[in-house]
């Protein structure tokens, strides 16, 4: 839970948005919150705060759509 | 003979397919037969140039052994240096085939598609080098990706782990109703898009532009307005004929166009034009320029690193198009439009200047169908004719 919570601040800072601890299921994307950079960026911290390493081809807007799911695919590959 | 071209182009594929289409009902596996189908349609598209179909073969046999050899290297090391080496063999004979023309009046490398093809080759490499494809993929499916002929002329460019799995997908006689019901319902929307309204816009107002305008302005005016018109209904056409055939045959091909006319921005409109060449420029230039530039802490500011990636992205979609100057200014402009559009945002984001509401969404759209319609006017290199 406390890892989660941690995803969600960096998501946070990352959108410079607080609306993503208060609806996790929101669509980064579409709602325009998320973009290319943001992405890279959630991709560079991901790699230097919990040290997990995800290639760039690997993260589609699919499945890493929403906080909570971001959430739980980094969780699979601490 | 051009892929989608021509009535009897159409007349030969159906015949083609009809094994297809009674092995799809039936719930039968059908690939193996699609992947003859390919051979006997792309014997078909290059039987007017023996030249182009060897040239073909060879850039086929080029990738193959390039993606092979690779693949057998990362298992075992991964430096940078070799990576690159490999990236730019990849994308070498496409850079030949684009310069050859300026130093020899015969094009021996070059053939249709090629700029298409060189994509899913170098995508291969890329995710190679990231880990995600780690097994040789077998010769038949590799082959079958690289040369799958619904989509050999111009895409869409689709994504080898997302065209192997549906390789891999059963199909049931149901379920292939339904990819049968939307690949015939994709075709007779490309029929309506190219052949009746771009057709349309081409030969009842483009060529008769002449008589309809004035001047020499509202004659540039008036083409810039009809072409962009004419180049999205005749693209999306054939993109809506390269899809349907996919479908019939099994495979979902991701889309190429998506409502580009009612984008809000520029960056909205690059989420919805010609998406399978911009989301590849997406995930393999500009994130991985992005994601480089913020690992090495070169340059401490976020909006110049993206700003620089747009620039990046652009120009080599500019020069992918063609050597010629239009294409190199129609990146330049886009690249100017981003990075115009970027620091945009972000001013807005601090003093809320422009307010989100339906009357500002409009507005927003009618801005940037302008501004679209004038890269556009670039692109069909209108600007550097002369004695029109």
């Amino acid at each position: 839970m406390e890892f989660k919570n941690e995803v969600i601040a960096l998501l946070a800072e990352i959108c410079q948005d607080d609306v993503v601890k208060e609806n996790p299921d929101i669509d980064l994307f579409t709602s325009g919150l998320l973009d290319s950079f943001g992405t890279v960026e959630l991709l560079v911290q991901a790699e230097e705060r919990f040290n997990i390493l995800i290639p760039i081809t690997e993260f589609d807007r699919e499945s890493w759509n929403t906080p909570n799911n971001i959430a739980n695919l980094l969780a699979d590959r601490r | 003979m051009t892929p989608y071209g021509s009535f009897t182009f159409f007349f030969i594929i159906a015949i083609l397919l009809a094994p297809t289409i009674i092995l799809g009902l039936r719930g039968k596996r059908f690939h193996t037969y699609n992947m003859l189908a390919t051979i006997a349609a792309l014997g078909l598209i290059f039987s007017s140039s023996l030249n182009q179909a060897l040239a073909l073969i060879l850039f086929t046999i080029w990738q193959v052994l390039l993606i092979r050899l690779y693949i057998h290297y990362r298992k075992q090391s991964n430096s940078n240096a070799i990576f690159y080496t490999a990236v730019f063999l990849s994308i070498l004979p496409l850079a030949i085939s684009k310069l050859l023309p300026y130093f020899s009046d015969i094009n021996v490398i070059g053939f249709l598609g090629i700029s298409y093809l060189t994509f899913k080759g170098t995508q291969i490499i890329m995710e190679i080098r990231d880990g995600l494809i780690k097994k040789e993929p077998p010769l038949a499916k590799l082959l079958y990706f690289i040369l799958f002929f619904p989509t050999i002329s111009s895409g869409p460019i689709d994504r080898y782990r997302r065209f192997e799995k549906e390789l891999e997908t059963e199909i049931s006689g149901n379920d292939y109703k339904q990819f049968l019901y939307d690949g015939i319902n994709k075709i007779f929307l490309g029929f309506l898009y190219k052949y009746i309204i771009g057709y349309s816009i081409n030969h009842f107002f483009i060529a008769n532009l002449r008589f309809i305008a004035h001047s020499q302005f509202q004659h540039h005016l008036y083409y810039m307005y009809a072409y962009s018109l004419y180049l999205f209904f005749d693209f999306a056409g054939y993109s809506a004929f390269a899809i349907g055939v996919s479908y019939i045959m099994g495979i979902k091909s991701p889309e190429n166009f998506n409502k580009p006319f009612i984008s809000r921005n520029i960056k909205d409109f690059w989420n919805r034009w010609h998406l399978s060449l911009s989301f590849w420029f997406r995930d393999y230039v500009y994130m991985r320029f992005v994601f480089w530039m913020t690992k090495k802490k070169w340059i401490k500011n976020r909006n110049i690193v993206s700003n620089l990636g747009y620039i990046l992205l652009f120009l080599i979609m500019g020069f992918w198009h063609g050597l010629e100057i239009q294409y190199i200014l129609y990146g330049i402009y886009h690249a100017l439009l981003m990075v115009l559009y970027n620091s945009f945002e972000r001013f807005n984001k601090k003093h809320k200047w422009w307010p989100n509401n339906k009357f500002t969404h409009v507005a927003a759209i009618i801005i940037t169908f302008h501004f679209i319609c004038f890269g556009f006017y670039i692109f069909s290199g209108q600007l550097f004719q002369k004695g029109v």
